[in-house]
């Protein structure tokens, strides 16, 4: 295959194994929190946690970065939420950005459309990047952290073997290339992927829908002039009855992915030559290009019935996971250890209760089953499962090409938005005259401030908007400190449309992971007092 | 059933039905129900209203199943 800028970066290790103190203590030492896993969401949450003043290790049995691109698409939200981790500004300047779209059926194009973003947003829908660019970012970032001093490790080529459940800790077995030692964590954050060993040797159940289907990666280099726009093939002249889909990375990088259905011959299908012959009949015959990263993969709907057990929490892909329409993989495991950092924080410091962690998995499991369900719907519609499927699914893209009202059922992923927590238990009262968009359970929603970009002045602890109403300088309840924040109805004509409406002002009580809680047309102390405790757990 | 119209209420029903038949003439049977389809969508975007939409799909789902009641009995 060929060299590549992309495959010397997930070739190179980038933690390698270095020797812990720990592995020489006679004792097994007590960690506060251990992550397992050093793929995007265990260095989320490593990164979540340190930078909040809680201690956290993390262990990887590999020392690289995500072998092939991987994920190559990442929405709004999580790159806010890696904004607020410092990792998001080297991935926006890196990634592209695409807002238009070619849906190809057969050998027409049927339609294109134009994304056409809302203004007044810090950061695009999305951007393509390939997922060892992101993770460099991360470990980079974890660097960062331990030269500033914040209680942050990473330690390659560390694998965990066995686990044992206490009611107030776990021990844990680690391999190494010097041998195995033990660990003991207060809290073990399980991030260890799809495949997760930690959820078998606690024998917990992984439940969902496989889907009898085959897809064909190949990564390419190129100099095309192909314009950076998506395209996604039904039943091409090249691949005929199955799909395609054309999508530009950083670095020329193009990802290629076909459809190529139940039974094959992985070995064949992966076969240099055949790969290029499948290329060349799509992009044509003299196209050049380099194969930076070819692989075959299947994909299942499915999660836990549980997130959290005990003293052990999972997260990311070791959770759920869902097939790649719609790129909801990594972009809602980074949500949720968004939503678990805070929490676990306050547990750790003995402010809440522990009760308040079960809030994690009622908030995540619902966003896991609303991906899990959109993904699903995608995939039916790729990749009919009857002939009555197959049949209207034909019939919505004969009609999209000449009505404009068929094209929204088109469904070749549905892109990643983040969850709305209308059922939350931490959810305070409502009022109903503020806008929709902005109720409680929901994320902030982005608009410029006189001071900046209004998502760059929350999160990573409990806020009060005050917008053109009074509260007081000062808030504190049940130990946590509250900050407030003044604004002006006025900020920006994004801000008032998004925050107040027709309402003169506002009160908004935020969580630290940017999540609304309530909200009030003025303050009122008592019910901020109550809302904040329900927020925390207490009541 | 609440919303959905149940009383006869196409003013032409043999024109209408003629029509209707008329319009898989000469037709295979793939594209016969190709044709349906296309049509089901373009009846269903003119409908809109998604309890209606529901309940015509229960509608039909139910007189289905009453025929091959029929036709196993
Ligand atoms: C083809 C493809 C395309 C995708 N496209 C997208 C996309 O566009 N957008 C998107 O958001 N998502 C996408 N995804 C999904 C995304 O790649 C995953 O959701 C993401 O990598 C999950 O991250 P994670 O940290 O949970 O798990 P992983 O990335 O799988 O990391 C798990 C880590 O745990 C370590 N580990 C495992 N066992 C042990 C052990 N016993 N001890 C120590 N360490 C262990 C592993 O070495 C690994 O580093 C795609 C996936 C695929 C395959």
């Amino acid at each position: 295959m060929a060299q590549s800028l992309g495959q010397r970066i997930f070739e190179t290790p980038l933690y390698p194994y270095r020797r812990s103190p720990d592995q020489k203590a006679g004792a097994p030492v007590r960690h506060k929190v251990v992550v397992v896993g050093a793929g995007p969401i265990g260095l989320a949450a490593g990164i979540d946690l340190a930078q909040q003043g809680v201690p956290v290790v993390i262990l990887d049995e590999n020392d690289k970065v995500s072998h092939g691109s991987r994920a190559i698409c990442f929405a709004k939200r999580p790159l806010e939420i890696l904004d607020r981790l410092g990792c998001g500004e080297r991935m926006v300047e890196k990634g592209v950005t695409w807002n238009i779209g070619k849906v190809f059926f057969g050998d027409r194009k049927v339609y294109e459309f134009d994304l056409l973003p809302e203004s007044g947003h810090k950061r695009p829908a999305f951007i393509n990047l390939q997922q060892y660019y992101l993770e460099q970012y991360m470990v980079d970032r974890v660097r960062e952290l331990e030269a500033a001093g914040a209680p942050i490790e990473l330690r390659g080529r560390n694998r965990v073997e066995a686990v044992g459940v206490h009611d107030d800790h776990v021990r844990l077995e680690i391999s190494t290339p010097e041998g195995p030692y033990n660990l003991e964590a207060e809290w073990l954050i399980a991030c260890d992927g799809a495949r997760s060993p930690i959820r078998s040797m606690l024998g917990l159940d992984f439940v969902g829908k496989v889907f009898e289907d085959n897809f064909l990666i190949a990564d390419v280099v190129m100099e095309a002039d192909f314009p950076t726009e998506r395209w996604f093939w039904f039943d091409p002249p090249f691949n005929p009855g199955q799909s395609a889909l054309l999508h530009k990375q950083p670095d020329n990088v193009w990802r290629i992915d076909f459809q190529i259905g139940w039974d094959i011959d992985r070995k064949e299908e992966l076969k240099e030559e055949n790969v290029r012959r499948r290329l060349h009949a799509m992009l044509g015959e003299d196209a050049k290009f380099d194969l930076e990263w070819l692989s075959i993969y299947t994909f299942q709907c499915r999660r836990m019935e549980k997130f959290r057990h005990g003293r052990v929490i999972f997260a990311g892909d070791a959770a759920h996971q869902v097939s790649p329409f719609g790129a909801r993989g990594a972009n809602s495991g980074f949500q949720d250890t968004d939503n678990l950092a805070w929490k676990l924080k306050l547990v750790i410091e003995g402010k809440a209760p522990e009760d308040l962690l079960e809030s994690y998995d009622a908030e995540r499991i619902f966003a896991a089953d609303e991906n899990i369900l959109n993904s699903t719907r995608s995939t039916e519609f790729i990749t009919p499962k009857s002939p009555a499927s197959r049949l209207f699914r034909d019939a919505v893209l004969d009609l999209s090409e000449h009505f404009e009202f068929a094209r929204p059922l088109v469904n070749a992923g549905r892109l990643s938005v983040p969850s709305i927590y209308d059922e939350s238990p931490l959810n305070g009262p409502d009022d109903a005259d503020l806008p929709r968009r902005t109720r409680p359970g929901a994320p902030a929603a982005d608009a410029p401030t006189r001071e900046g970009w209004l998502i760059d002045r929350l999160g990573n602890r409990f806020q009060i908007l005050a917008i053109g109403t009074d509260a007081p300088e000062h808030f504190e309840e049940a130990g946590v400190d509250v900050e407030v924040v003044r604004l002006s109805p006025d900020e920006s004509p994004e801000f008032r449309e998004r925050w107040l409406g027709e309402a003169p002002g506002a009160v908004y009580l935020m969580r630290p992971d940017q999540h609304v809680v309530a909200r009030w047309q003025a303050f009122d102390d008592a019910a901020m007092r109550a809302a904040l405790r329900r927020a925390i757990g207490l009541e | 059933m609440g919303k959905l119209i149940t009383e006869p209420n196409i003013p032409d029903p043999d024109g209408f039905y003629e029509e209707l038949v008329g319009l898989h003439e000469g037709l295979t049977e793939a594209q016969s129900a190709a044709v349906n389809a296309r049509l089901v969508l373009i009846l269903a975007n003119q409908v809109g209203d998604r309890e209606v939409l529901s309940e015509a799909m229960e509608a039909a789902r139910k007189a289905a199943e009453n025929g091959i009641d029929r036709q196993e009995g």
